[in-house]
């Protein structure tokens, strides 16, 4: 079997027995790395050098008998984690030029468990996207393609250049971040497995802030075990991090086994939209189904709020992204264009730096936190938000998990869905509820459409509850068989 | 009520950043399309609700006030697109 096709669980079993070497792991993923990143673009900055020498250490390290299960395993990096001495972008051209002094706490963790960066994974500005196209970078192509047809398709987004590394074979797995689906929409347009964890269980310490209350870390795998791997060692305490949870770390790898015989698993009403494809219908009713035959009852349940999640997210995400923003004035770092005056360079700066979606939504934060719209539209926002996040605490006083689509639709092609901007965003209509209320949600593969196009299921559990969505994933996973492979890949 | 070209021009001078003319009718179009988007949230009932600000599912942490780092003035003006000696440089701002 090649490297490239193994999970990460096995190669960690492989490196671990001494039947391949950390090097040669590497290796073979720089190689797929040069094959196809030219045409994917899935990263902005590569690192070779770098992840020789991380592989040279992972060796070391697991010949004195002190690896653990990520070292020597090559991961892609989305470039939103500040990573020390390397070129750190969000993809804008505004930080073009920067090279952090720091390491974010999620990949310090990663290194300090021996992980091999290959390099920094593109995505949406900013993480301002659910298509990759908002990149000042370029687009990144899904690998996947449908059927007889070479028409190039969005990975999705923002994680797109995460999923699109992973898909192809050129990282065994990747760190993402979602604020209102940038993990598990990609996942479901890729084929991955892809977990965003409850608000507070990764650092948010080092990753570029785009919507403070909701960013949150998480891993992107090709299977939920891996994922599973790489979430225990993401996350934890951070001190660094004043919401971070103070929390221990559970054994999520043992949790993905554990089966869903006796769980109470929630199907809501409201995520059965008007105009939603036969297809998803089908996929989430055999998820259902899935689930029963293993043990578990399914639940009809009430998510009243639901159809507010999307218009409540874009007033909260856009009014923290223009707090947040705000540091980029071409003083302290990032790039700088000249102008009469301060106030001048500081508008010519941001005109030339920042992206148009980027500006959008700037634009509309500043608006609903300015005086006289504040009340009407921010604080409004957060009381339904808190109305969502009540939803689903009712929901949970009787079942242990929620089942949802990931997605409305497969991936699509590049330069679709960009006559407006709302189009776009309805692509994170079942995405965004849980990103509001905080609660951890994985996406898991479920099988093609009839276009040959990948398409996944969500879990949601409860607050800090990551076990039990690792386990129904799990116990999809095992039902579906999910073997299809995208058609833009190395082995 | 829709954005008028003028309110754009002035959200624009608070969010500094430059917008051409053609650039502020676009603009106008699309976030008009958003805030229309948004307008739906009026139906909901929200008389007694506590906002919810955040997605923790704590209360703050505080800390000690005391200092847990610096002398670090090398690592910070590192990135500065001007500086001049330990300081970042910009454009005069008093005459």
């Amino acid at each position: 079997m090649s490297l490239l096709n193994l999970t990460i669980a096995q190669a960690g079993d492989a490196l671990a027995a001494r039947k391949i070497s950390a090097v040669e792991l590497t290796a073979a993923h720089h190689e797929a790395m040069a094959a196809l990143n030219p045409r994917l673009n899935a990263f902005i900055t590569v690192t070779p050098e770098l992840a020789h020498a991380q592989a040279q250490a992972a060796d070391a390290r697991i010949a004195a008998g002190e690896a653990g299960p990520l070292t020597g395993i090559p991961l892609a990096i989305k470039d939103l984690f500040c990573t020390a001495g390397v070129r750190t972008t969000a993809a804008s051209k505004i930080l073009e030029p920067f090279v952090p002094p720091y390491e974010s706490t999620v990949t310090a963790q990663l290194l300090a468990e021996g992980a091999v960066f290959l390099g920094k994974a593109n995505l949406d500005e900013f993480a301002m996207g659910s298509s990759n196209m908002t990149s000042g970078f370029g687009p990144v192509e899904n690998p996947w393609k449908r059927n007889g047809s070479e028409a190039k398709l969005v990975p999705g987004g923002s994680s797109g250049g995460s999923a699109a590394a992973v898909a192809a074979r050129i990282a065994m797995g990747a760190t993402g971040t979602d604020t209102g689906g940038s993990i598990r929409q990609p996942a479901s347009f890729t084929g991955l497995a892809g977990m965003k964890p409850t608000y507070g269980r990764c650092s948010r310490f080092g990753v570029i802030a785009f919507a403070s209350s909701l960013d949150q870390p998480g891993p992107m795998a090709r299977t939920v075990e891996d994922c599973a791997i790489l979430l225990g060692a993401m996350s934890g305490f951070d001190a660094k991090d004043s919401t971070s949870a103070e929390r221990p770390v559970p054994d999520f790898r043992a949790a993905v086994a554990r089966g869903v015989k006796g769980l109470r698993i929630g199907i809501p009403a409201e995520y059965r939209m008007a105009g939603m494809s036969a297809e998803i219908t089908a996929l989430w009713e055999n998820g259902a189904a899935w689930l029963r035959e293993q043990g578990a009852e399914i639940v009809d349940i009430s998510l009243p709020h639901t159809k507010y999640g999307l218009p409540v997210y874009y007033i909260v995400a856009p009014a923290e992204a223009s707090s947040n923003l705000a540091r980029y004035d071409g003083v302290r770092f990032g790039a700088r264009v000249e102008g009469e005056d301060l106030i001048d360079m500081y508008e010519r700066t941001r005109a030339a730096g920042f992206g148009a979606e980027v500006k959008r939504r700037i634009m509309i934060g500043t608006y609903v936190l300015s005086a006289g719209y504040y009340d009407a539209y921010y604080l409004r926002a957060q009381k339904i938000r808190a109305l969502i996040l009540r939803d689903f605490e009712q929901a949970f006083g009787t079942v242990d998990a929620i089942l949802t689509p990931t997605a409305p639709s497969a991936a699509f092609g590049i330069g679709e869905k960009m006559d407006d901007p709302v189009t776009m965003y309805l692509n994170d209509v079942f995405t965004v509820p849980a990103s509001l209320a905080g609660v951890p949600a994985m996406s898991v593969p479920a099988g093609l459409n009839a276009e040959g196009l990948p398409l996944g299921l969500q879990v949601i559990g409860k607050h800090f509850d990551e076990e039990t969505v690792f386990a129904v994933s799990g116990a999809l996973e095992r039902a579906v068989g999910f073997t299809a492979k995208p058609q833009v890949r190395a082995e | 009520m829709p954005l008028e070209p003028a309110t754009v021009r002035r959200i624009a001078k608070l969010a500094r950043i430059r917008v051409s003319e053609d650039e502020v009718m676009l603009l106008q179009t699309e976030l008009n399309a958003i805030l229309g988007y948004v307008e739906q949230l009026n139906e909901v009932d929200v008389a007694g609700i506590a906002p919810l600000s955040g997605g923790a599912q704590m209360a703050m942490r505080l800390r000690d006030d005391v200092v847990t780092d610096g002398d670090i003035a090398e690592q910070i003006l590192a990135n500065a697109p001007d500086r001049a000696g330990p300081f970042f440089a910009v454009p005069k701002v008093v005459e």
